[in-house]
C-alpha cells in the first residue's frame, strides 16, 4: 500500500509499504477514505518527538470502511464504515472501566511502554502514528491501517454523513469538546480559550453548546480569530491589546470562571517541552506556550478552574504555582478520553448542532502530503486543517 | 502584554539536560543490579521482595540470589488467574524467554527457554507450594544451569478491582561458561524482564490479548 513515512527533519514521503494484517483476535483493518494531517504532527515533521524510526507511517485521524475483522470482535463487521480514535484503549483495564480510555493500561506493548513509565510514574496509552513512546501503531495517512481493540475504539458512522462531517471525531473535535468539559460551565459564566487552533476552535463552540455566557478567544492569527468570532466568540488580538486588562474589562472586574489553555494545543503529550535539547529549535508557537499558560492562570478569577487539554509533555519553566494556589484554582487536564464522546458528538453533528467542516482549509490526495505538511508547516494562518484522500 | 519570553528558552536547557541524567541514572541502577563481579553470597534486590523468597535461596545456599519482586492490580477474579498460571503450560505465552514447557504430572514440569545465540536450556521444576486461588511456588532442580525459583500470590484488591499478583523470581547463576551465558540471559535486567512479563500476563488475562505494534510474524504468542 502507499503510505506517508517519516525519514528524518522536514523529510516525509509518501513510499511502498507492506499491507497491515490482523495480528491479535481483537484488531481490525480499516481501508482509508480520510485522513487529517495534525498540528502535532508538526513536531513529528520537525524532528523533536523522540523514538520515531525512519520508515515509521505517521497520522493519527482517520476513517474508513472495514474490510477485515479479527476473529475476536464481534461488535465490528466487514463494510462498516467508521471513525477511529486516535488513543487506542482495551476498554476491559480498570482505567477503561473509569472511562479514562487515555489511561488505559493494556494498549501500550510493554516494551515501549517503559519510556513513559520513566517520565510520567506510569505508562500512558497507546496512540496511532506517534512514536515509539506511545507504542510505535503505525499511523493513518496511508491506505490501510491495522486498528487494534477494534471493538472498543472505531465507531460506526451512517451513511448519510460526509467524511469531512465525521473525520474529527478521531481527535480534535472530542479533544475540544473534553477542554470545554472540564471547565464545568455554569450559568453565567465566561470561558477564555488561548489559542484559535483546531482545538481551540472547537472547544469554543463545545463551550457555548454547553451554556457558557460568553466565551472569548485569544490569537494573533487574524483568519483564525475570524473563524472563532464566527463561531460566536469575542476575540482578543495579544498582538494589539493587553490580554489580562481586556479580559478583567470583559468580566465586570473578576475575571473569567474557567480558562483553556489551547495554544500549541494539538500537541499530544510528547512536544518536548523540555525533553530534548532539539526543544530550543522550537518554534515560537511551542516557546510561548509556557506563556500562555501563566497568563491564563494570572487572569483566572478566584476559585476559577484551568483547563489543560494535551499540550506539555515535559516541564515547564516559571510556573505560577502561587497564584494556582492562593486563588484555589481547580485544574482539569488529560490526553483526551476519546471513546467517552463519540457517540453524544455523532449525535450531536446529526442533528447539525456541531459543524466542522468550516475548518477544512485543503484538501489533497494522499500523494500529495509532503506538500501537505510543508503548506501546514510554514503557513498556519490561512491553513486551518489539511484532509488528506488516499 | 503577551510577548514571546527569550528567557524562557535558555532557562529550558537545564531541565533538558535533568530529564537525560534521571533516564542515565534509572539504566546505571537497573544495570548494577545484574553487573558482573559483585561480591558473592549477598542477594541483590530489585523492587520490593517478600523475606521468604530470600530465605528459600540462603536455605539452599545459593552463591548469588537475584531476586526480583512485582505486584500489579489485575482486573480479572482471583479464581481464574490462578488457574490460568497453575497450568505451567501456559507460562510461554506471556513469558517471553520460555519457550516451552511440558508438564509432567501435577508438580513436575520441564521447561525450556531461549539463551542467547539461537540456543536453549532445559531444566526440571518442581511445584514446591500451592494453595488453590492463593499462591503457586516453584523451584528448579539443583542441577538446572541457573538455579531459580518463583513465587506468586493472588490477593483480593479493594473495592472489587480485581486481584493484586505478586510474583517473585529469584536465580542463581552458577560459575563456568554456561553459567555466565546462562547467567546473561536470566540476569539481563531482570527486573525489567520481570516487569514486563506481569503487564503480559495482565494484557492477557484482561484483554484476551498482548499488545503489540509488530506486523503478522513478530507477534507474541497470543
Ligand atoms: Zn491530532
Ligand atoms: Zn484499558
Amino acid at each position: 500500500m502507499r503510505a506517508l513515512t517519516w525519514h528524518g527533519k522536514k523529510d516525509v514521503r509518501v513510499d511502498t509499504v507492506p499491507d497491515p494484517e490482523i495480528v491479535n483476535p481483537r484488531d481490525a483493518i480499516v481501508r482509508i477514505t480520510s485522513t487529517a494531517i495534525c498540528g502535532s504532527d508538526l513536531h513529528l515533521y520537525h524532528a523533536m518527538i523522540p523514538t520515531l524510526q525512519p520508515g515509521d507511517i505517521l497520522g493519527h485521524e482517520f476513517m474508513g470502511e472495514v474490510v477485515d475483522v479479527g476473529r475476536g470482535n464481534t461488535s465490528l463487521k466487514k463494510g462498516d464504515r467508521v471513525v477511529v480514535p486516535f488513543v487506542i484503549a482495551c476498554g476491559k483495564c480498570f482505567f477503561c472501566d473509569r472511562q479514562q480510555f487515555s489511561a488505559c493500561d493494556n494498549s501500550n506493548p510493554v516494551d515501549s511502554a517503559d519510556m513513559s513509565e520513566t517520565l510520567y510514574g506510569y505508562q500512558t496509552s497507546g496512540l496511532f502514528g506517534y512514536s515509539h513512546l506511545t507504542g510505535g501503531y503505525a499511523g493513518g495517512q496511508a491506505e490501510y491501517a491495522r486498528v487494534p481493540f477494534s471493538d472498543v475504539g472505531p465507531i460506526v458512522v451512517p451513511d448519510e454523513l460526509e467524511d469531512d462531517q465525521v473525520l474529527f471525531l478521531s481527535d480534535i473535535l472530542p479533544t475540544g469538546w473534553m477542554a470545554a468539559e472540564n471547565c464545568e460551565i455554569e450559568d453565567g459564566d465566561t470561558v477564555a480559550v488561548w489559542g484559535c487552533g483546531p482545538v481551540g476552535l472547537f472547544a469554543i463552540q463545545s463551550a457555548l453548546l454547553m451554556g457558557a455566557h460568553q466565551v472569548i478567544a485569544i490569537d494573533h492569527y487574524p483568519h483564525r480569530l475570524e473563524l472563532a468570532e464566527k463561531l460566536g466568540a469575542k476575540v482578543i488580538n495579544y498582538k494589539h491589546a493587553n490580554v489580562h486588562k481586556a479580559l478583567v474589562e470583559m468580566t465586570g472586574g473578576i475575571g473569567p470562571d474557567a480558562v483553556i489553555d489551547a495554544v500549541g494545543m494539538e500537541s499530544h503529550g510528547f512536544a518536548l517541552d523540555n525533553v530534548y535539547d532539539r526543544a530550543k529549535e522550537a518554534v515560537m508557537l511551542e516557546t510561548d506556550r509556557p506563556a500562555a499558560l501563566r497568563q491564563a492562570i494570572l487572569a483566572c478569577r478566584k476559585g476559577g478552574r484551568l483547563s489543560m487539554p494535551g499540550v506539555y509533555g515535559g516541564f515547564v519553566d516559571k510556573f505560577p504555582l502561587g497564584a494556582l494556589m492562593e486563588k484555589g484554582l481547580t485544574v482539569r487536564s488529560g490526553q483526551t478520553h476519546v471513546h467517552r464522546y463519540l457517540p453524544k458528538l455523532l449525535e450531536m453533528i446529526r442533528d447539525r448542532r456541531i459543524d466542522t467542516t468550516f475548518l477544512i482549509s485543503h484538501r489533497m490526495p494522499l500523494e500529495e502530503a509532503p506538500q501537505g505538511y510543508r503548506m501546514f508547516a510554514e503557513e498556519q494562518n490561512l491553513t486551518t486543517k489539511v484532509v488528506l484522500k488516499p | 502584554m503577551y510577548r514571546f519570553d527569550r528567557d524562557l528558552e535558555v532557562r529550558r536547557t537545564p531541565a533538558i539536560g535533568l530529564a537525560a541524567v534521571a533516564f542515565a541514572a534509572g539504566a546505571l541502577a537497573v544495570y548494577g543490579v545484574y553487573r558482573a563481579g559483585q561480591p558473592r553470597r549477598r542477594a541483590r534486590y530489585a523492587g520490593h521482595v517478600p523475606d521468604s523468597a530470600l530465605r528459600d535461596g540462603r536455605r539452599l545456599g545459593w552463591r548469588e540470589q537475584t531476586v526480583v519482586g512485582r505486584t500489579v492490580t489485575i482486573a480479572r477474579p482471583r479464581s481464574e488467574l490462578y488457574a490460568f498460571w497453575r497450568d505451567f503450560a501456559n507460562l510461554p505465552r506471556f513469558m517471553e524467554n520460555v519457550r516451552d514447557v511440558a508438564v509432567s504430572d501435577t508438580r513436575r514440569s520441564r521447561w525450556t527457554v531461549a539463551a542467547p545465540g539461537e540456543r536453549e536450556l532445559s531444566f526440571e521444576t518442581t511445584i514446591t507450594e500451592d494453595r488453590p486461588g492463593e499462591l503457586i511456588a516453584w523451584r528448579s532442580d539443583e542441577d538446572a544451569p541457573v538455579r531459580n525459583s518463583g513465587r506468586v500470590v493472588f490477593r483480593d484488591a479493594p473495592d472489587g478491582r480485581g486481584t493484586e499478583v505478586e510474583a517473585t523470581i529469584a536465580y542463581d547463576p552458577p560459575a563456568g561458561a554456561v553459567g555466565r551465558l546462562a547467567a546473561k540471559l536470566f540476569q539481563r535486567e531482570p527486573n525489567i524482564q520481570a516487569r514486563r512479563e506481569l503487564k503480559r500476563f495482565k494484557q492477557l488475562m484482561e484483554t484476551g490479548e498482548i499488545a503489540t505494534a509488530q506486523p503478522g510474524a513478530a507477534a507474541p504468542r497470543a
